[in-house]
């Protein structure tokens, strides 16, 4: 090749040599050193894929002799996680409770652990953000059945309601009135016109005025002479706006005469006795709890 | 196939060894050179005071707090558009330049061009200039060429060190960041930072040099396009040089036995190849490699001034001026060249967004507050037929001192609220927080209000900080939802 050099006229410039419908390329290089960074590059390009999974085989890729892996760096990273989270956990588990919303970090820590567990756990029933639906109640309001202070919530959670085979569970049982007869459907529909009186949903009538005798001798046993619910036995109270199986009148009907037996799990049995204590810390954060916890200082400075 | 030493597919770097030269081009590079180094060595040690609770660095990148500190001018990530401004601002502005003077830029400003001109000053000074360069270049490798060799890198890695060492100074406190990269406690990656940059420096500015610039760099493809025959650029005025005689002119234009008009200006002594930094022959005309450093003008008219001639047998000049001159017309005042319509369109984009920017960073808010409507619920009944809304209130402090913002609620009659940790008992109808200086605060913030009619009534979060000197306010609007009416 050396030997056939041929000469551009006008610049003085070697060409490469061919031709092309009588155009000649120039040959001007590039410099040597590209020429070292591009072996350079293939070096270690070879070098990477020695070093790091690269190859597709059958069912899996060559390891690479580091053996690193995005599957064992997430692996590391959990558990890199799980030791950071170990000591707060720990702390969390020796604090009461009702202690935790005095310290800010583990009260912080123990809402976001919480969140998470209602999310695995409780979003089936609840509702991702804890307002339930007819049956199930909503989290974030300020009635509880069964108390809503830190301590009352936790109960719930760890023993749920209604497990039969378990005794420390939460449980009550309104009478069917009408399916077991207690009560005739004239006498339904009068109390049914009482109950919607006392929370102000109708004004009082003659059936009403019927109803309220009625209720005195079945009712307020449970529900309490006026109607404000008894939280020892899960009775509702009955004079708010907030109803778990509808304040209307034909839903009210439905419940005098059936009755309902909502169910929830006891939850310790699965989740343990930490996680159950964040579950309630979470619930409680949701706006409705009971009883001010200890003033949490303002938002943590950003730096 | 090898792609052998002959293959003539790669080639070797020929080696430049730029002369000294004098000059006002020449003198003009040092004062630009001089400046650059100045501004860029002294500026993170500038102190600016921001009071107790703000860095007093005047210059700062404080990127894990994400802030950026310019003298009284503190930018936050949302603010980020003034950075962008200013690089708006600053390709524009280059455009700019470039349409005036073509290549000043990289004649005269660019780091690669600074740098690499320190790195030849060295080379001087270590081993002479252009001819002793040259001579030991070729001297085969001895004691005294493997010293000088080792002296000279040794002047450039303790540059390069200084180059890499000062960059990491507008990322942090320069004087804490100073004793502890001393110490070994700096970050990891001020370490890192400091070394790559010495190796850059040292290698482009050592070595690479106008490979840089040629082969490197995209800037020179792009800025053809923002010149064109109105611009600046050195020129050979080969009307004038051509043909050239050989060596230095005779006494007399007699003694030249040839007719006199048919020699030109050029004397073909080639001072201005031996002083170009990119090694270039500017006689061939406008190239890629020539940066317009115009030493070659400066070098070119000492000689012309030797023999008597005018000086600007290269100059700047434009391709109208050449034209001209050529037809033996006179070339354009300045004033003409500046009033190109291309740089006054460039001029009025660089002022109006410089404009722009002054004006919006006269009146910015440094306090703001944003709320962001719960979802999930988007409302809850309470017992008492109230309705509650949640929120996400966002206080934005942006002042260097903790400032007490009192957070209330308008258009919402009845409307109480309380924040986290606290509960209904406790709701009023406003509420403090302490965001901290120069910081966010997020509130979760609960709206208790008696239950609306409509689904949602719409009202207005207010923010308001309680210092008397300089009381802010600010104000965002928030839907407040209810249950629909059946
Ligand atoms: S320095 Fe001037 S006279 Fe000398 S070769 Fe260059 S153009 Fe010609
Ligand atoms: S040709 Fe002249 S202006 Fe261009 S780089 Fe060389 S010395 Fe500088």
């Amino acid at each position: 090749m050396a030997d056939n050099k041929s000469i551009d006229q006008a610049t003085g410039t070697e060409t490469v040599g061919h031709e092309w419908d009588g155009i000649q390329e120039l040959n001007t290089p590039l410099p040597r050193w590209w020429l070292w960074t591009f072996y350079a590059s293939i070096v270690w390009a070879i070098a990477y894929t020695v070093a790091f999974p690269a190859w597709p085989l059958v069912s899996r890729a060559t390891a690479g002799v580091l053996h690193w892996s995005s599957r064992g760096q997430l692996d590391q990273e959990l558990a890199a996680d799980a030791a950071r989270k170990a000591p707060l956990l720990k702390a969390i588990a020796a604090t009461p409770i009702e202690q935790l919303p005095g310290k800010p970090q583990l009260w912080q820590a123990a809402v976001e652990g919480g969140h998470a567990a209602f999310r695995n756990n409780c979003t089936q029933c609840h509702g991702t953000g804890a307002a339930g639906s007819k049956g199930y109640p909503n989290l974030n309001d300020d009635d509880w059945l069964w108390g809503g202070d830190l301590k009352a919530i936790q109960y719930t959670i760890a023993n749920g309601v209604r497990n039969p085979d378990h005794p420390q569970t939460r449980t009550s049982q309104m009478p069917s009135f009408g399916r077991d007869g207690l009560l005739q459907p004239n006498e339904i529909s009068d109390v049914v016109a009482y109950v919607r009186t006392i929370s102000h949903q109708q004004p009082a009538n003659a059936e009403a005025r019927r109803g309220a005798a009625i209720f005195a001798a079945n009712c307020a046993a449970c529900h309490g002479a006026t109607g404000t619910g008894n939280r020892a036995v899960g009775a509702p109270n009955l004079t708010d706006s907030i109803w778990l199986y509808g304040g209307d009148e034909a839903s009210l009907t439905n419940t005098v005469t059936n009755a309902h037996y909502g169910v929830m799990p006891r939850w310790e049995a699965k989740l343990g006795p930490t996680q159950v204590k964040m579950l309630a810390a979470y619930v409680y954060s949701l706006g409705g709890g009971e009883r001010a916890p200890v003033q949490i200082a303002g938002a943590p400075p950003k730096r | 196939m090898g792609l052998g030493k002959n293959s003539g597919l790669y080639e070797k770097r020929q080696p430049v060894f730029p002369k000294a030269v004098d000059g006002r081009f020449r003198r003009f590079k040092w004062l630009v050179m001089v400046a650059a180094l100045t501004i860029y060595y002294v500026t993170p040690w500038l102190r600016w005071d921001r009071g107790a609770y703000a860095p007093n660095q005047a210059v700062l990148v404080d990127l894990a707090h994400r802030r950026f500190f310019f003298g009284p001018i503190e930018i936050w990530p949302h603010e980020f558009y003034y950075v962008a401004g200013l690089l708006i601002m600053a390709g524009v502005g280059l455009f700019m330049v470039t349409s005036i003077v073509g290549r000043a830029w990289c004649g005269y400003a660019c780091p690669q061009t600074v740098w690499t001109d320190l790195f030849q000053h060295i080379e001087r000074f270590v081993d002479g200039d252009r001819n002793a360069q040259l001579k030991l270049a070729k001297a085969p490798w001895g004691p005294a060429k493997a010293a000088r060799r080792l002296t000279k890198w040794s002047l450039f890695l303790l540059v390069s060190v200084l180059t890499g060492g000062a960059w990491i100074f507008y990322f942090a406190d320069a004087p804490t960041l100073a004793r502890e990269f001393l110490a070994g406690d700096a970050p990891y990656v001020a370490y890192a930072t400091v070394a790559l940059l010495t190796t850059t420096t040292f290698v482009f500015g050592g070595f690479m040099r106008e490979q840089v610039c040629i082969y490197m760099c995209p800037w020179p493809r792009i800025q053809t396009a923002m010149m064109d025959e109105r611009t600046l650029i050195v020129t050979y005025k080969d009307w004038r040089g051509e043909p050239r005689g050989r060596g230095r002119r005779p006494a007399t234009l007699d003694d030249l036995g040839a007719s006199p008009e048919k020699l030109g200006d050029c004397i073909d002594c080639n001072q201005c190849v031996a002083v170009c930094p990119t090694g270039i022959d500017i006689r061939e005309g406008p190239q890629i490699g020539c940066i317009t450093c115009a030493l070659c003008i400066d070098a070119c008219d000492q000689v012309m001034t030797k023999i008597g001639k005018p000086r600007g047998l290269i100059d700047y000049a434009t391709l109208e001026d050449c034209a001209a001159e050529k037809a033996g017309r006179a070339p354009r005042r300045l004033s003409k060249v500046l009033s190109h319509p291309r740089t006054l369109i460039y001029f009025a984009v660089w002022g109006g967004v410089g404009a722009a920017m002054l004006f919006s960073v006269g009146d910015r808010a440094r306090l703001t507050i944003s709320a962001q409507h719960q979802r999930n619920p988007s409302f809850v009944q309470l017992s008492d037929g109230h309705v509650r809304n949640g929120y996400t209130v966002k206080l934005r402090n942006m002042e260097g001192r903790p400032r007490a913002i009192e957070v209330s609620v308008a258009g919402l009659p009845g409307a109480v609220l309380w924040t986290d940790g606290g509960s209904r008992a406790q709701a009023t109808d406003r509420l403090t927080a302490t965001v901290p200086a120069d910081s966010l605060a997020k509130l979760p913030i609960f709206v208790v209000a008696p239950l609306v009619d409509e689904g949602s009534e719409s009202f207005e979060f207010r923010a308001r900080a309680l210092t008397k000197d300089h009381p802010e306010t600010a104000a965002v609007r928030a839907e407040f939802e209810g249950p629909e009416e059946q």
